[in-house]
């Protein structure tokens, strides 16, 4: 209906103010009153029913409805001034409410509500429904409890609209029904409604406002597979119970009434109100962990370290190689280059192959620690090198990305790729990936032919990895991305709030990785839909490793942090005295990880 | 070169046995041989099939797919797109739904990712992610049937192949299977159905889902007013092998060990529809059947 429409000769229709499935609700000016403005909210619903049968006991039903509400007389009920039908729509007139409704509350605050407020409301609706509940002949099971429902009005108080007169529009015809409110409680569908429908309906209404999780958007009935306190830890312990016992599968497990309900919220204030604001507990204080041993080298370790029958070899900027005994962290031999060290070693055949600053790939002997052989790039290499097919792949400053055959130690063939290579390459059964500090992203195949290029807008530092048919790998341009493998094409992407260096980690579905937002993520890795996200103090410059269901990830505040890998709460965390860029290396149980602070840790994972 | 082996060549090995033979006859010979030729470059064969079914008056039913190839020197590029949506509200409002459902979620996704395919800028990937696109397009599909079949609905299930991925977006009891040419048939959708979420709770049984007063109920299909997300996935296709989308007018009749020996063991996928529709109707027809059956070479 348009501005300005006159409706049954009395309702001016101002504005549109709401828009249901049935119909629209409309802000109107009573005109029997112009000496002054009166203001109602006109609710239209539209009958489309094509049985002319079936359209006659719906206005039947809605006129008993209405019927009984207009005898209703509660501070949080609006009044019902009229109702009428004209052909195939009918129209409700009511009280206009000033304010806003709880599901445009939630979404202004662009988070869940604070606690405080929600048991405030929470009991003010207990209190309207306790009166339907008791209304005589029979009582009211309003049915239709959900945010969108609330409003809240000028004065801070609750009001129920929406009487679920629109229930009588929504069956589907012929079997099959579509749409579930998602706070409806499971026997619901069996046509089942009493009471206590409401009260399960009520926990559902203040379960998205705590969490800020829409039920609807979730499967029916999966209220306890997001527990409120694992998405938002401020709300107390008490209130959690509270909404937990009203959300029971079984209706005989929930508050028998809405009363006790009411009773348990009230119980709830009354102890968060007493005690002064009570914060979760906090986990273990660091300093439990304690390392088995730690090294001292002469400068920042940047770079990841390797494991390898008994010792552990990792590079430092203090242009050596280093290795180290696993099992005391006693030094074994060094080997100096003339530059820093900052790429993860590579261990084949009986030799530790890694690049350096100064622009060379070495091979040495793991034997004896001398140099078997090495290669000169035109550029530092800062990248990793990986070994396949009888040759070894890296990158480097130069822009080239180099295939090196490991029998000749002679270069078979480079690309140039434009730019710096510092991601590490990952090698599949036909191809290698990497990015560059362009920020492109390239596909080759063996013969060093480009299989296909793609482009980010800023510098791609972050190794890809590559699994199931999909490149996985986060850009400085604040976007993580997983490209199809063979065309290069984005399946999907995710948005972080600042650029990311840390490389990803998967593990079956679940793909882990930093971003310098300081959070840690894991992503769905078939859709990159947020499992969950962890907030650290600083930047997270390092790259996790999964282990046995645990996450292990540096961070530029130089902690390394053990997530559960399923929920990502923090299992402990271990304080270095600098930043730590590169991954750990876990082996038997042992968590082996260098930090800027110069030192190599190892820790009981 | 080892790589160049790898590349481009097949090693063959020759053995020498002293044994006689005898050529086998032609229906030996099928029964034996169940491998397919190589076939290069990678393609899809595409059998559609659709009934009213044995007792409703009319069908509500939709499907559509489109499949293309391009080849040269550098690369192959196959693309398909795959679509089947089943709509419910009577005559008005299911029929409009589902075809309108699936001819917009059709139109954006060639416009969005299948031009920019063949476009003159040869690498000129589309800005958005594919699964932004198959997210996109069944916003618009939703949009679309509010509008024009407003109190109707529809399910729809989209399959969206490119080389070795599919990406499939998801609302409904329509479903995508993964057939393997070791005899695995795996549902790859999870149904929107008030049944199957009661099942996965331990609250009915799979034998007490078939009869159950509500087994029509979806609680997420397009057409609703309440606010959902489809499901979304991108999985690697089951190469070789094949990829079954039907509405639950075929998977409702007709058990999965069926569905598979009549997907696999027919001249074509074509007839393989026909036969599914047909083994349908057989069981009773209750409701519209709708296939899409691709076979992956």
């Amino acid at each position: 209906m348009e501005a300005g429409i006159i409706l049954f000769d009395r309702y001016q229709i101002q504005d549109v103010i709401g828009i249901g499935g049935m119909g629209s609700v409309y802000r109107a000016r009573d005109l029997h009153f112009p000496k002054v403005i009166k203001l109602v909210a006109v609710k239209e619903m539209i009958n489309n029913a094509p049985d002319p049968l079936v359209r006659k006991t719906i206005i039947q039903n809605f006129e008993r409805e209405a019927n009984i509400l207009v005898t209703l007389n509660h501070v949080s009920i609006p009044q019902i001034f009229d109702f009428f039908s004209i052909d195939e729509k009918s129209y409700l007139v009511l009280e206009y409410i000033h304010g806003k409704d709880l599901e445009a509350l939630l979404s202004d605050n662009d988070g869940p509500i604070l606690e405080d407020n929600v048991i405030a409301w929470a009991i003010e609706l207990c209190d309207v429904l306790e009166y339907l509940h008791s209304y005589k002949p029979e009582p009211i099971i309003f049915r239709d409890m959900k945010p969108s429902n609330v409003m809240i009005n000028q004065q801070g108080r609750v009001i129920l609209v929406d009487f679920g007169i629109a229930k009588n529009f929504k069956t589907g015809q012929k079997g099959t029904m579509i749409g579930t409110e998602g706070y409806s409680p499971p026997e619901q569908y069996r046509g089942e409604a009493t009471p206590v429908a409401d009260v399960y309906a009520l926990g559902a209404t203040l379960h998205h406002l705590l969490t800020n999780r829409d039920p609807r958007i979730e499967a029916p009935f999966s209220f306890s597979e997001r527990k409120i306190r694992s998405i938002n830890p401020k709300v107390s312990n008490e209130l959690e119970i509270v909404i937990n016992l009203s959300l029971q599968y079984n209706a005989e497990d929930r508050y028998q009434n809405i009363t006790d309900f009411k009773n348990a919220l009230l119980s709830v204030a009354k102890k968060t109100g007493a005690l002064s604001r009570v914060t979760i507990i906090k986990k273990n204080d660091t300093q439990i962990i304690k390392p088995l041993w730690t090294f001292r080298c002469e400068d920042e370790i940047r770079g990841s370290v390797t494991y390898d029958n008994g010792k552990i070899y990792s590079g430092s900027y203090d242009n050596n190689l280093y290795v180290l005994d696993a099992s005391d962290g006693s030094f074994v031999w060094k080997f100096p280059a003339l530059g820093g060290i900052v790429g993860k070693p590579t261990i084949y055949d009986n030799n530790v192959f890694f690049g350096s600053e100064d622009k060379k790939i070495y091979s040495i002997s793991t034997r004896t620690g001398k140099e078997s052989w090495s290669f000169q790039a035109d550029g530092p290499i800062r990248s990793s090198v990986k070994i396949a097919e009888g040759h070894i792949f890296f990158g480097s400053d130069d822009g080239y990305l180099y295939a090196v055959n490991l029998l000749s130690n002679r270069m078979t063939w480079r690309i140039d790729s434009g730019s710096a290579v510092r991601t590490t390459p990952f090698i599949t059964k036909d191809n290698v990936f990497f990015g560059n500090e362009y920020g492109e992203f390239f596909c080759i195949d063996f013969t060093g032919q480009i299989k296909w290029r793609f482009k980010t807008k800023k510098a791609i530092t972050s190794s890809p990895i590559v699994d199931n048919g999909l490149v996985f790998f986060a850009s400085l341009d604040s976007t993580f991305y997983a490209l199809d493998a063979k065309s290069g094409w984005v399946v999907w992407r995710f948005r972080m709030e600042k650029g990311s260096i840390s490389s990803p980690c998967k593990s079956e579905n679940s793909i882990v990785f930093g971003s310098a937002d300081n959070h840690i993520y894991c992503l769905e890795a078939g859709n990159g839909r947020e499992i969950w996200r962890y907030k650290t103090e600083h930047q997270v410059s390092g790259s996790p490793v999964i282990h046995n269901n645990s996450i292990y990830c540096g961070s530029a505040d130089g902690m390394l942090y053990s997530l559960d890998l399923k929920n990502g709460h923090e299992r402990w965390k271990f304080k270095t005295d600098d930043v730590i860029s590169g991954s750990p290396t876990i082996v038997n149980e042992i968590l082996y990880i260098g930090s800027s602070d110069h030192m190599i840790y190892a820790l009981y994972a | 070169m080892e790589i160049f082996e790898k590349l481009f060549g097949r090693k063959t090995k020759k053995v020498n046995v002293n044994v006689e033979t005898a050529p086998l006859s032609m229906e030996q010979l099928t029964i034996v041989t169940k491998e397919d030729p190589v076939v290069s470059p990678p393609q899809l064969l595409v059998g559609v099939g659709q009934s009213v079914g044995r007792q409703r008056d009319h069908n509500e039913d939709a499907l559509f797919y489109f499949s293309s190839n391009f080849a040269n020197s550098m690369k192959d590029v196959n693309f398909g797109i795959f679509v089947v949506a089943d709509g419910m509200g009577g005559h008005e409002f299911g029929e409009v739904a589902s075809s309108v459902a699936s001819k917009i979620v059709g139109e954006n996704v060639i416009k969005k990712l299948y031009f920019p395919l063949f476009s003159a800028g040869s690498s000129a990937a589309p800005s958005e992610s594919i699964q932004e696109i198959i997210e996109q397009s069944i916003k618009l599909a939703q949009n679309a049937v509010m509008q024009k079949a407003p109190g109707g609905g529809t399910t729809i299930t989209v399959g969206l192949i490119i080389g070795d991925q599919i990406t499939i977006g998801h609302v409904g009891d329509t479903r995508l299977y993964f057939l393997y040419p070791d005899g695995r048939i795996e549902t790859k959708t999870n149904d929107h159905s008030l049944v199957r979420r009661l099942v996965d709770l331990g609250q009915i049984t799979e034998t007490e889902a078939k009869t159950h007063p509500n087994k029509n109920v979806l609680y997420r299909a397009l057409g609703q007013s309440e606010p959902f997300r489809p499901d979304l996935m991108s999985l690697t296709i089951p190469k070789p092998g094949h990829i079954l989308i039907c509405s639950d007018g075929l998977w409702g009749s007709v058990g999965d060990d069926e569905l598979f020996r009549l997907a696999t063991n027919s001249e074509s996928p074509s007839i393989a529809c026909s036969k599914m529709v047909e083994s349908a109707n057989k069981a009773g027809g209750p409701d519209n059947i709708s296939v899409i059956l691709i076979k992956i070479f």
